[in-house]
């Protein structure tokens, strides 16, 4: 399970950007997360990803509390989460090529013979050419760059997924060729997806269950 | 509608750009089409496709490796042919109003929105005198539903629809016969969507006279509120038909379009198959032949818009209506 108990997070502890907050996901569900723009839905999926330490509440990763965040955390729990970003731009490394990329967190975690057959793995999956894959950043299009994102995030085989409105900047095909490549992972894997986002429609059509953010938030915390 | 003349008549219409080593992208190859007024068209294709582009060419804002072709005519004035001087003069917020497509980088970021809009009342109209500015400030605000207590906060202090309509308010200045809209509800949430569209739709049942070129990749905007659609492919317009029928029963003709349609979370949510090609190093014949199902060997020479769509094996046109040049 991926279970954040009442959390409270926010980038000032005196104003933090919600309370209270519970979600879980089990292994191998698929949990929407809709809310609109500014709601605190991003950040929740940050504290989800290990990515930013709550003010107060507990993570649970597989039964076990998260006591480590960002690079504190030990490696097993960190690469246990794949994080896929809505501003693929913003989340790549404008100097790599997008094979290297993709490869980057096995150079991280000391896999780096593992790469060349990993990145051509993914390359098919996500659908990038061996000429993208030599590109950098700013040669490709968002919707290539994102996909490059996407494959970087399942390169450590994750057990959970958090996609952050992963495809809010993409046309209608590039999205729908990006779910199918995360459900064909989920499919292989097993693995949890807590997908945030604003697009009830695709939400509702990706996932298993899709929570409001209004009904996660208890009444008393929402006055601002 | 069709016998008011056009408030843009765009012909053949192309854009190359040079690259280092004789290299040649073709980002946009002869385009046609008219906006009337009244009319609402939108221009849709996936990322990359040239859309941008086109909308640069209209504004003058190609970079200086760009070449163009073809003409594109606003009244008597042939945008591709305007100097700079021109464009600054006469067209940016005077004939063409923008509205851009991510308004917080658009906005200056050190100046209130009342600052943003007082200036450009007053270079772009008649209007002098602190309180006539301060009125007309106002006024402009509200007319894009900007509202009036928000108008002394600088742009990082409003939410992305504040943000929208600000921008809106100053695209509307200058009361301009066309607006053009580049992807002005990207990263937006669907309520504000569909306000920000309903929003521009309005001020063009409004004028009467004004004409709407929404540049969009989100299918729903585009059907909440056109009139007609043109869809690009790789750098060409690969259909333009009426918006009622695309989206409804009649449905789009061109592959393409079908592709774009059926990816849709409430229709089939099914990928087009394959990337969009290069527009460095597009095929000689269709360029949607490698992605698409009908694809046969007539593909390989390049089919030319036809009624309105350009294929060789178009879907069948169900009502009598649809023309076949």
């Amino acid at each position: 399970m991926l279970e954040l108990r009442s959390i409270t997070a926010g980038y000032d502890r005196k104003v933090p950007v919600f309370r209270d907050v519970s979600l879980s996901v089990a292994p191998g569900q698929a949990v929407g997360l809709l809310g609109p723009s500014g709601c605190g839905k991003s950040t929740l999926a940050r504290v989800a990803a290990l990515l930013h330490r709550p003010d107060s509440g507990t993570l649970l990763l597989d039964g076990t509390p998260v006591r480590r965040w960002r690079h504190r955390a030990p490696r097993d729990r960190r690469t246990a989460v794949g994080v896929v970003f809505q501003q693929a731009r913003l989340s790549a490394d404008p100097r790599l090529t997008l094979a290297d990329l993709v490869a980057e967190p096995l150079r991280a975690t000391g896999r780096r013979e593992e790469a060349a057959g990993r990145v051509a793995e993914l390359a098919g999956a996500v659908g990038l050419t061996t000429d993208l894959l030599t590109r950098r950043p700013h040669e490709v299009s968002d919707g290539q760059l994102q996909r490059a994102c996407l494959a970087r995030a399942l390169v450590l085989r994750p057990r959970w997924l958090v996609c952050d409105e992963m495809t809010a900047m993409l046309d209608a095909s590039t999205t729908a060729a990006l779910v199918r490549v995360v459900e064909d992972y989920r499919a292989a894997t097993g693995a949890g997806l807590l997908a945030v986002g604003h697009d009830r429609v695709l939400l509702d059509r990706w996932c298993d269950r899709t929570v409001e953010w209004a009904s996660l938030v208890p009444p008393a915390a929402t006055t601002s | 509608m069709t016998e008011r003349a056009p408030v843009l008549s765009v012909r053949g219409l192309s854009v190359r750009f040079l690259m280092p080593g004789g290299h040649r992208v073709a980002a946009v190859t002869d385009a046609h089409f008219d906006v009337a007024p009244g009319e609402c068209l939108a221009l849709i294709g996936e990322s990359g496709c040239g859309k941008s582009v086109l909308a640069s060419a209209l504004l003058g804002l190609l970079p200086g490796n760009a070449q163009t072709a073809g003409r594109a005519l606003l009244g008597d004035l042939d945008l591709l042919d305007a100097d700079e001087r021109t464009f600054a003069r006469t067209v940016r917020g005077r004939l063409i109003g923008l509205v851009p497509q991510s308004p917080a980088a658009h906005l200056t970021p050190v100046r209130t929105i009342r600052a943003h809009l007082e200036e450009t009342v007053a270079e772009l109209t008649e209007v002098r005198g602190r309180t006539a500015l301060r009125e007309a400030a106002e006024a402009a605000a509200g007319r894009a539903a900007f509202p009036v207590t928000h108008l002394d906060r600088h742009p990082h202090e409003l939410s992305g629809g504040l943000a929208q309509r600000a921008a809106t308010a100053l695209a509307l200045v200058g009361d301009a016969p066309l607006l053009l809209a580049d992807e002005p509800t990207t990263g937006l949430d669907r309520d504000l969507v569909d306000r920000t569209v309903d929003e521009l739709r309005r001020h063009v049942d409004q004028g009467g006279s004004r004409a709407l070129l929404m540049i969009t990749h989100d299918l729903a905007a585009a059907e909440r509120i056109a009139d007609r659609v043109a869809v690009m492919y790789a750098g060409r317009i690969v259909e333009l038909a009426d918006a009622a029928a695309f989206f409804g029963a009649a449905g789009p003709r061109h592959p393409y379009s079908r592709g774009l349609l059926d990816a849709l979370p409430d229709r089939a949510f099914a990928p087009i198959p394959g990337l969009p090609p290069e527009l460095g190093a597009l095929p000689e014949g269709c360029a949607f032949a490698a992605r698409c199902d009908r694809a046969s060997d007539a593909c390989a020479a390049l089919p030319p818009l036809r009624g309105t769509v350009a294929c060789h094996h178009p879907h069948a046109v169900l009502t009598e209506a649809a023309d076949r040049a």
